[in-house]
């Protein structure tokens, strides 16, 4: 499905839409579950803005296969702006919050959920952050979408999909929790192109 | 923004991303670890030709908080005594490679010289200048407010500003940077001031500052405020009579143990009494006052160092080729570049 932008010459191409997305997540938090030999000590921690809700959803998931699990008390955020090493390449970023639940993060095992897997660079600043806030028993990483170009030895645990893109190509992801498009939430992630 | 001058000139939305941003720092300050990497390898220079100790050590606090290193000068016992100039001190500071400079000077104005000046690139942080300005006291004062209109309303205090509150400020206006900071940057954030002070301590042409101005302070508590803010009676700095006796001015300025049961009998139970530093106690304020658990004196000295935290990151940790204006646009969108995924920008 391609939607070429009126003016700005932009070509949109939605890759995942919302049942993708469902599907994806739903299997991700099997394969949690599975890797973890079930929901003991897990918590699930999102990187602003968008991992956070997705994290709300895979924690929704594990307490629909698993009903002991209270999805509130194993999801939290974590937010990595100070710890990133392109601080001064930008500008300044107002940190957002960060949220742990109640139980904490020592010798959990943390799930860290985030939309896009790039170059890395979020997440290796999301392990500094934890080794200031704790020290899980380990640490995982579930990403919506894998899109490679990897810069540092990082490798997701849990992958929604791979979605081989040139880095000329952008990727969003919109979810409903955040995203109003035309007024109405949108669950979607699109590849686009500046031809 | 790449300076911290004054309230008067920053707008609502720059202050709210203060507070906001504070309002994170608070959280770090609360952890076993109370260190961010932000700042890592930028020196902030604490210039202070003023006697001070809450300021610059909250200042400190801040800046080892964001792992800045920071170079403390006093002008006591510094080349200043020598008579060198603000011009080639700064300078020297500047070879240094400082690359903020939080200044407290007994001139107001000097910091925006020295931010105008060209004499530096340093961001330059007002830590008090004469009878100017004092912005990170009155963010810290807002801020504080903040929570506590959040606590009694229940509601989270983030992203909320002080429409609603009645704030009144008594004292020593005249001589108080902290109180015209206050009254710009609360009226800013949607608060009512009130002033009451003596006529002699109140400044030619505070009928036009955006507040009420009362001459007797009871008048003022009549009109049930949500928040006193007690202003030191600056004695360094009065070289004239500007009242008959220190017991005189206690007994009509002072919040004193019969004004501090008058707020119980009025039912004025949320409102908290607020006090600057460093206290003249049995003078501006009583013991009992002060002690008493609608004091905010402590939470004050506590939320200093996230406000500033805050200022020194918000300054600091931007890309210093892009221009001020540019840096103020998009910073304030409504989705801030720290959301923005690793998928977007490489």
């Amino acid at each position: 499905m391609t939607v070429p932008a009126s003016e700005s010459g932009i070509h949109k191409r939605v890759v995942l839409a919302e049942a993708d997305i469902d599907r994806a997540l739903t299997r991700i938090a099997h394969e949690i579950l599975e890797a973890n030999k079930g929901s003991r000590d897990l918590v699930l921690l999102g990187i602003p803005r968008r991992g956070f809700p997705l994290a709300q959803r895979l924690a929704q998931k594990i307490s629909a296969v698993d009903p002991s699990v209270d999805p509130d008390l194993i999801t939290g955020q974590l937010d990595v702006t100070m710890y990133r090493d392109d601080l001064r390449r930008h500008p300044t970023r107002s940190p957002l919050a960060t949220q742990l639940p109640p139980s904490g993060i020592d010798d959990k095992v943390v799930v860290l959920v985030d939309d896009v897997l790039y170059s890395g660079r979020t997440i290796r600043a999301g392990l500094d952050a934890l080794a200031d806030l704790g020290r899980p028993r380990a640490v995982r990483l579930a990403v919506l979408v894998d899109r490679g170009h990897r810069e540092l030895p990082i490798r997701a645990d849990h992958v929604g999909k791979n979605l081989p893109t040139s880095s000329q190509e952008r990727v969003r992801v919109h979810l409903a929790e955040i995203d109003l498009i035309g007024g109405s939430p949108v669950d979607e992630v699109v590849i686009e192109d500046r031809a | 923004m790449k300076h911290l001058l004054s309230t008067q000139d920053l707008s609502a939305r720059s202050a709210l991303r203060l507070l906001d941003t504070a309002e994170e720092m608070a959280a770090v300050g609360e952890r076993e670890i109370k260190k961010l990497p932000a700042l890592r390898g930028r020196t902030v220079v604490n210039l202070f030709f003023e006697d001070s100790t809450r300021t610059r050590i909250s200042f400190e606090a801040a800046a080892k908080r964001l792992s800045a290193d920071v170079i403390n000068f006093a002008a006591k016992g510094s080349s200043v005594s020598k008579g060198e100039s603000l011009k080639d001190t700064a300078q020297t500071l500047e070879a240094m490679s400082a690359d903020a400079v939080v200044i407290r000077h007994p001139a107001s104005g000097a910091p925006a010289r020295l931010a105008a000046s060209g004499w530096i690139d340093a961001a330059v942080v007002n830590a008090g200048d004469g009878t100017h300005e004092h912005p990170t006291q009155a963010l810290l004062d807002a801020f504080t407010l903040r929570r506590h209109w959040a606590r009694i309303t229940g509601t989270p205090s983030a992203g909320t500003t002080l429409a609603g509150m009645k704030v009144l400020i008594v004292g020593d206006v005249l001589h108080s940077r902290v109180a015209r900071s206050n009254v710009w940057l609360l009226t800013t954030l949607g608060a009512e001031v009130l002033l009451a002070g003596p006529p002699t301590l109140l400044p030619v042409g505070v009928g036009s500052w955006p507040c009420r101005v009362f001459y007797n302070l009871d008048d003022a508590l009549a009109e049930r405020p949500d928040a006193v803010m007690m202003l030191r009676l600056q004695a360094e700095r009065m070289n004239a009579a500007f009242f008959p006796s220190t017991r005189e001015y206690s007994r009509r300025w002072g919040f004193d143990d019969g004004r501090l049961a008058l707020l119980d009998t009025m039912g004025l139970d949320d409102t908290v009494i607020m006090h600057p530093g460093p206290m003249n106690r049995g003078l501006e304020i009583s013991s009992a006052a002060a002690d008493s658990p609608r004091s905010t004196v402590l939470a004050q000295v506590r939320n200093g160092v996230s406000v500033r935290m805050a200022a020194l990151y918000l300054l600091l940790s931007g890309d210093p080729q892009d221009d001020d204006d540019a840096v103020d646009g998009r910073a304030d969108q409504d989705d801030p570049p720290a959301t923005t995924p690793e998928g977007r920008t490489p």
